[in-house]
């Protein structure tokens, strides 16, 4: 066992861990935390990202001991009051449907924005290349990213002008030659 | 899965992470930014007896000059790299492959020594350390040595740094002249590692290609430099169609395996068609 301290959305923990056990675990089984999820054995996934020190990870490819020390944020401490932008916009644009993906993709997005507050639908698709989603084909992920800069930016109205106001309209609607099928 | 038990040692200098290597037993693991190793370690392909993570060890992160080097410590994470002023200005060829290796998350953990020293063949830093004619600074027991790009690179996943050995800094000397570089990655999905890549840094002259250094990912073992294609540019004309003629002996002399993700053969076509493209961006055509 090793001893570590870590501060976790605010708190500090001191707690005696196996070096092998990640970071991901530490937080879910010893911290109860379990608003970060696991999705894969890879490495590939991202639903584990956290902020360690403020830099985006996968907490599944990290080890508890490799935090000691260090300030991690989890989805779980992103809202100061109420809900962050980012996650706001999630819920407006409908950038989720089964929500596995999403405490993940709301944590790559939010380091994204850090580094580039005005990311094009290019920059936010590369930004969070490292997350996989089965549900949305991403579409509207996008919108709500570019839509919570526009917000985090403080732009007036807030949506972006480029005709992504609003979550697609067309993408949970079957196409016509679906329909045609049926 | 969960990773195998190991015993783990946090050193804060090169000495002491050599001795905890030194007296680790038989089977030790140095953990740089863990982004190959602990997925190997969770599928339980790698169970070290000892684990000696670097990530306390300040002096070998960061990037500094000397003289006619810059000299970047085996623990500047990718992101590091991507930040920093003096790659920038000396390296951008080091800049540009990082930037599409894996993603912002890995970026932010994995090292450029660790991708040196982990010598995936479709990793992106190998080969554009070997067209860089990088330097590799390696301490041991016995001291420190240095080992050109050259030598560093020995087989699949293997490279000259020995047990009990670490691998400290690279040096990347700063190019004299006129250079353009370009780092052309073949690869179709997110985060993907590389089909097959070309790193091409080109030194231009009176409309000419006076010099042009090649290197391959993923077309072999080892990465290469494409020597015939070097050849047959130094002194060409600097057009399209010169560049392309050059390009046609890319594939001479490589050995690339066949996996799910292309044929040997395939992967012989791509670099020809890779390398044009590389050689044409670094020479501004
Ligand atoms: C999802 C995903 C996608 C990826 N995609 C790409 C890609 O597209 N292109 C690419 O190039 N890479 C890719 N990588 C790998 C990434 O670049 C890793 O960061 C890199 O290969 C290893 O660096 P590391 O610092 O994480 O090393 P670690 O995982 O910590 O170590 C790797 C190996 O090197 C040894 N080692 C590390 N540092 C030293 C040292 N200083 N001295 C001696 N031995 C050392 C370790 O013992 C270990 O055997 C990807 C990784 C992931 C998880
Ligand atoms: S759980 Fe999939 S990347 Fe961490
Ligand atoms: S919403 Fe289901 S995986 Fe993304």
């Amino acid at each position: 066992m090793t001893r570590i301290s870590v501060r976790v959305d605010g708190a500090s923990y001191d707690d005696d861990v196996e070096p092998r056990t990640l970071l991901v675990h530490y937080l879910r089984e010893q911290l109860g935390k379990v608003g970060t999820v696991v999705g894969c054995d890879t490495s590939n996934c991202g639903a584990c990202t956290v902020h360690l020190d403020g830099e985006a990870v996968k907490s599944c490819t990290v080890f508890a001991v490799q935090a000691d020390g260090a300030e991690v944020t989890t989805i779980e401490g992103v809202g100061q009051d109420g809900l962050h932008p980012v996650q706001k916009a999630f819920h407006e644009m409908h950038g989720l449907q089964c929500g596995y993906c999403t405490p993940g993709m709301i944590m790559a997005s939010i380091d994204l924005l850090g580094e580039n507050p005005d990311p094009s639908d290019d920059e936010v698709r590369e930004g969070i290349e490292g997350n996989l989603c089965r549900c949305t084909g991403y579409q509207n992920i996008v919108r709500a990213v570019r839509h919570a800069a526009a917000e985090m930016r403080g732009d007036g109205s807030g949506p972006p002008t480029d005709g992504h106001a609003a979550p697609a309209q067309v993408d949970t609607a079957a196409a016509p030659h679906v329909v045609g099928q049926a | 899965m969960i990773p195998a038990p190991f015993e783990y040692a946090r050193p804060t200098t090169v000495d002491e992470a050599l001795q905890a290597i030194a007296e680790g037993g038989e089977d030790v693991k140095v953990l740089a930014g863990g982004q190959s190793l602990i997925p190997v370690m969770r599928l339980r392909l790698a169970a070290p007896e000892t684990v000696v993570d670097l990530g306390r060890v300040t002096e070998l992160r960061g990037v500094r000059e000397e003289d006619d080097a810059i000299v970047v410590g085996a623990m500047t994470t990718h992101s590091d790299v991507l930040a920093d002023p003096l790659i920038a200005q000396y390296a951008p060829l080091v800049a540009e492959a990082t930037a599409t290796v894996a993603d912002r998350q890995v970026r932010h953990r994995g090292t450029f020594g660790g991708a040196l020293v982990h010598a995936d063949p479709a990793g992106d830093l190998p080969a554009v350390a070997l067209a860089l004619d990088a330097e590799f600074v390696i301490a041991g027991p016995q001291g420190r040595r240095t080992v050109p790009a050259a030598d560093f690179f020995v087989d699949y996943l293997t490279t000259a740094v020995e047990e009990g050995e670490l691998l400290v800094e690279v040096r990347l000397p700063k190019l004299a002249g006129s250079w353009g570089m370009h780092y052309e990655k073949f690869n179709r999905v997110a985060q993907a590692w590389s089909i097959v890549a070309v790193a091409a840094a080109v030194r231009r002259e009176d409309g000419h290609i006076a010099e042009a250094r090649i290197g391959l990912t993923n077309m072999g073992p080892t990465p290469l430099r494409a020597r015939a294609v070097e050849q047959a540019l130094a002194g060409a004309e600097a057009t399209q169609e010169a560049v392309a003629a050059a390009a046609s002996h890319a594939a001479e002399g490589t050995d690339p395996s066949s996996d799910l993700n292309a044929q040997a053969d395939y992967r012989q076509h791509l670099v020809t068609v890779l390398t044009r493209r590389a050689v044409s961006t670094a020479a501004g055509l």
